[in-house]
């Protein structure tokens, strides 16, 4: 592990970018296998007494760590700008091998900055990359002020604990950079199943036939239920109503598909470590049953079909776990989802 | 009467398509490659949910064990050669899929205990699983197993797909490639049987295409007006290892040459396909190989060069020759080095050399297919005092640094024009953090999803040997020892002369 480091008190965004190119030279100069990493610039805006959970958290994401972190720890009351730059390649050892060399500058910074955030940054990242703009914390202001110059906004519409603002505040977003939503990413592994169940060409017109899905999430979970719930109505040309909350936080509504409706439920469950989804289950006019829930090695399967059989097995996965699911937000910084936008704005519907 | 969908419009931006229900069975299934790659793989794709949602693995070998103790050996296989420290749960629950077969390969109650597995499998499910045959075995036993399968009914399966998995050599020479090809087909169909040469499944490999295709910049420059020459190397700094009985029959021009480096040959040198269906890609890759004019037996001492390593020092240690090296008959004339100029025949290529260079014990690990444009016809600077102008190189690194680099030269800075060259890179480390999948995760999802692009063709592999042939021919009508190489060496002095005057081999 190879480690360089700049400090300054009370900076600006020009004294941290001539660092960051003094610190790279003085890297080429010494001729190690050295290369700058090149793939996004991630802006994070942090509180300052959780940064060393976020920087921790980006850690963990490991190979999918962008290649220059821009982290801003907000602090109650400063009015100057303290920051750190650092170069850190983890190399094998291995002579021959290049080693990729990651960037991250720290800067400490007031409430009062992220207005102009944009301003402070801007200096700072690398042209012609994706810059991904994330506020774990809320700190909208900081992204709607990065609105000219984030290509990508990472959250996790799961964060607001109202789940109706926060599909509106995503849909205000998306018109004006790509939203990943980490809320969205839970349900990867459900939506991938759902679609290989109905893949074989004899069970597609079973999609046509589709009359109730329950979608079972954490309680603090509703948006990736809601979105589960979208994606369906989005991909199969449903209408869907409002849901309407009813006893336990259980949420229940209808979708119009053509002339028959779906029945749609939304069961909060207690007992789910991880937050996300827990299980799904559709059900078809005729009277089979899928159900897929969360098991130990992956999704525990269960099909029940009109006849009367039943068969049951595990679709094998592990658990990406949250760092994981971090880990593919970034990653999906730079791919484009083209189902992800119909099926907010169906939840949206949802939760009007 | 219901309706079929077209379409199924859950999978649109899902980026793993799915994949029909599968029973994978591998006859060699407790052998090196099944050991070191094959379960690491399969496991590796049931921990990222990228195998069928529905999968059984069935293993045949000559040795008599109960499930259980299979079970066993691929977790310790597994445990030791998987790319990432297995989850326990997702491993438990593979395992549980695993079932085994003890017997040879020639015995019915192989076949019989494999019918009534996957009968049993299927039936348990309520679903025709797909099958995939994969025949990680010694080539002796491809045409026996294939007949066999053929012979049970097994080659074929009501509502689902049959495939059969071929490892390299395909043959050892184009005789025995026909032969081998005859007899697979007279089982199965071609597009059921899928040959793998694991580089295609290499990320910088498939990369190659994308470069050529997806990129205006190369395309008007990818023709002998401007390409002066390419090579090809494949270097390896080890050497046979325990691999003895195996190369010593085949040596680097099979091992290396007659697969890895013609595919490497044939995807520079291919013309666009029209799609990247696998019928299209394969039809323009047999072309390639087409317009090689294999080398006449007059030709080949002028055009191929061989040799063996001696003894030399290695990673800092001292290393014994090939022909000291355990197993080795002491007067073996196999090859360890490999060196040959070949040309393709066609409008875009014709006159350009295209030398390949494989070999173990070299000076270092490295693939890379190199790219000579040809030199400015004209300098108006002046070039004394410095490195000078040279032609601008095209460097494709398969392995270790996988990337792509252009050398351009560059005005030195100060008061005079002088020049130098330098490198513009492109390395994938830098540029995606993502860690690629082995190659063998790849393929192995490849024959499960019957996409056949990144597999070699029944006329594509005799068409390989075809020019590969001749040059056997010629050598099996000579004797004596070979030249010699230090290990831990550029290769041996005589490769220089296949070059044309005033070429050199890059540097390794």
């Amino acid at each position: 592990m190879t480690v360089e480091v700049w400090t300054a008190e009370n900076t600006t965004p020009a004294d941290i970018d001539a660092a960051l190119r003094k610190l790279l030279e003085e890297q080429h100069v010494r001729g190690e296998g050295l290369a700058p990493a090149r793939v996004l610039n991630m802006v994070t805006v942090v509180d300052a007494s959780w940064r060393g959970e976020i920087l921790n958290r980006l850690e963990r994401v490991g190979r999918y760590h962008p290649s220059r972190t821009i982290l801003c720890a907000v602090e109650d009351g400063r009015e100057t700008i303290d920051a750190s730059a650092r170069l850190s390649a983890d190399g094998t050892g291995d002579p021959n091998l290049i080693s990729v060399v990651e960037e991250r500058v720290d800067i400490r910074m007031g409430q009062a900055h992220l207005r102009r955030l944009d301003a402070i940054v801007d200096p700072l990242i690398l042209s012609d990359l994706t810059t991904v703009v994330w506020a774990p914390h809320g700190h909208h202001e900081a992204i709607e002020a990065m609105r000219g110059l984030a290509d990508v906004v990472l959250l996790d519409a799961s964060d607001d604990p109202n789940p109706a603002r926060a599909i509106q505040w995503v849909c205000g977003l998306q018109d004006h950079a790509y939203v990943v939503d980490l809320a969205w990413l839970r349900g990867t592994p459900w939506r991938e199943r759902i679609a290989a169940t109905f893949d074989p060409p004899e069970w597609r017109p079973a999609l046509r036939q589709i009359s109730k899905v329950v979608v079972r999430h954490r309680p603090d979970s509703i948006v990736s239920g809601v979105l589960m719930l979208g994606w369906l109505s989005s991909r199969l040309g449903w209408s869907p109503g409002s849901l309407v909350e009813g006893d336990s936080g259980r949420r229940r509504g209808r979708a119009r598909a053509g002339k028959t409706e779906v029945a749609l439920e939304l069961d909060p469950v207690h007992d789910l470590g991880a937050p996300g989804l827990g299980g799904i289950t559709l059900e078809t006019a005729d009277g089979s049953k899928l159900s897929l829930d969360r098991s130990e090695g992956g999704l525990a399967a269960k099909r029940h079909t009109r006849d009367g059989r039943e068969s049951s097995w595990v679709v094998l996965g592990a658990s990406r776990g949250e760092a994981g699911i971090l880990g593919e937000g970034i990653r999906q910084a730079l791919l484009r989802d083209p189902t992800y936008g119909p099926a907010v704005r169906c939840a949206g519907a949802m939760l009007s | 009467m219901a309706t079929v969908e077209q379409e199924n419009p859950l999978t649109e931006g899902l980026e793993r398509a799915p994949v029909h229900p599968t029973t994978l069975i591998i006859f060699g299934a407790t052998g090196d490659l099944a050991q070191r790659k094959l379960l690491p793989a399969v496991y590796n794709l049931a921990h990222e949910g990228a195998l069928p949602e529905r999968f059984n693995l069935i293993g045949i070998a000559r040795s008599e064990q109960p499930d259980d103790q299979y079970r066993a050996f691929a977790r310790e296989a597994i445990e030791k050669h998987s790319r990432r420290p297995p989850d326990e749960t997702v491993l438990n629950s593979l395992l549980e899929r695993m079932r085994y077969v003890g017997a040879s390969f020639d015995d019915p109650a192989a076949y019989e205990g494999i019918a009534n597995i996957a009968r049993e499998l299927d039936d348990e499910a309520g679903v025709p699983f797909n099958r995939v045959f994969y025949l990680a075995t010694a080539p002796s036993f491809f045409e026996t197993i294939a007949q066999a399968l053929g012979e049970r009914g097994l080659d074929r399966r009501e509502g689902a797909e049959v495939r059969l998995v071929v490892e390299k050599p395909f043959g050892h020479d184009l005789a025995s490639a026909r032969e081998l090809n005859r007899g697979l087909l007279s089982v199965f169909e071609e597009r059921q049987i899928f040959r793998i040469d694991h580089y295609l499944g290499k990320e910088t490999v498939q990369n190659m295409l994308v470069l050529r295709f997806g990129n205006g910049i190369f395309e008007p420059l990818w023709n002998r007006s401007y390409i002066d020459n390419v090579q090809i190397t494949a270097a390896e700094d080890i050497g046979i290892g325990t691999r003895a009985e195996y190369y010593d029959r085949s040596g680097a021009l099979r091992d290396i040459v007659q697969n890895h480096l013609l595919q490497l040959l044939t995807i520079l040198s291919m013309e666009p396909p029209v799609s990247f269906s696998a019928d299209e890609v394969r039809n323009e890759k047999v072309k390639v190989l087409h317009a090689i004019k294999p080398p006449a037996p007059e030709d080949v001492s002028k055009r191929v060069v061989r040799a063996q390593y001696a003894a030399g020092v290695a990673e800092g240690k001292e290393v014994p020759g090939y022909l000291e090296e355990q197993g080795v008959a002491t007067d073996s004339e196999t090859e360890t080095f490999v060196s040959l100029r070949l040309g393709v025949d066609n409008w875009r290529w014709a006159g350009v050399p295209i030398y390949l260079r494989a070999g173990k014990r070299l000076a270092r690990r490295v693939t890379e297919i190199a790219v000579t444009l040809k030199p400015v016809p004209h300098l108006a600077f002046q070039q004394s005092g410095s490195l000078g102008v040279q032609p601008n190189q095209l460097i494709l690194n398969v392995q270790p640094n996988e990337g792509v680099s252009l050398s351009l030269v560059a005005k030195i800075p100060g008061a005079r024009m002088r020049v130098r060259p330098v490198n513009m890179e492109f390395a994938y480390g830098t540029s995606f953090m993502s860690q690629s999948p082995e190659a063998y995760e790849r393929l192995i999802l490849d024959t499960m999803r019957g996409d056949a692009t990144l597999f070699a063709r029944d006329d594509e592999v005799e068409a390989a040997w075809g020019i590969v042939d001749p040059i056997l021919e010629a050598w099996s009508q000579s004797s004596g020892p070979l030249p010699q190489y230090a290990a831990g060496s550029q290769g041996p002095a005589e490769a220089d002369a296949i070059l044309e005057p005033g070429m050199e081999w890059r540097p390794l």
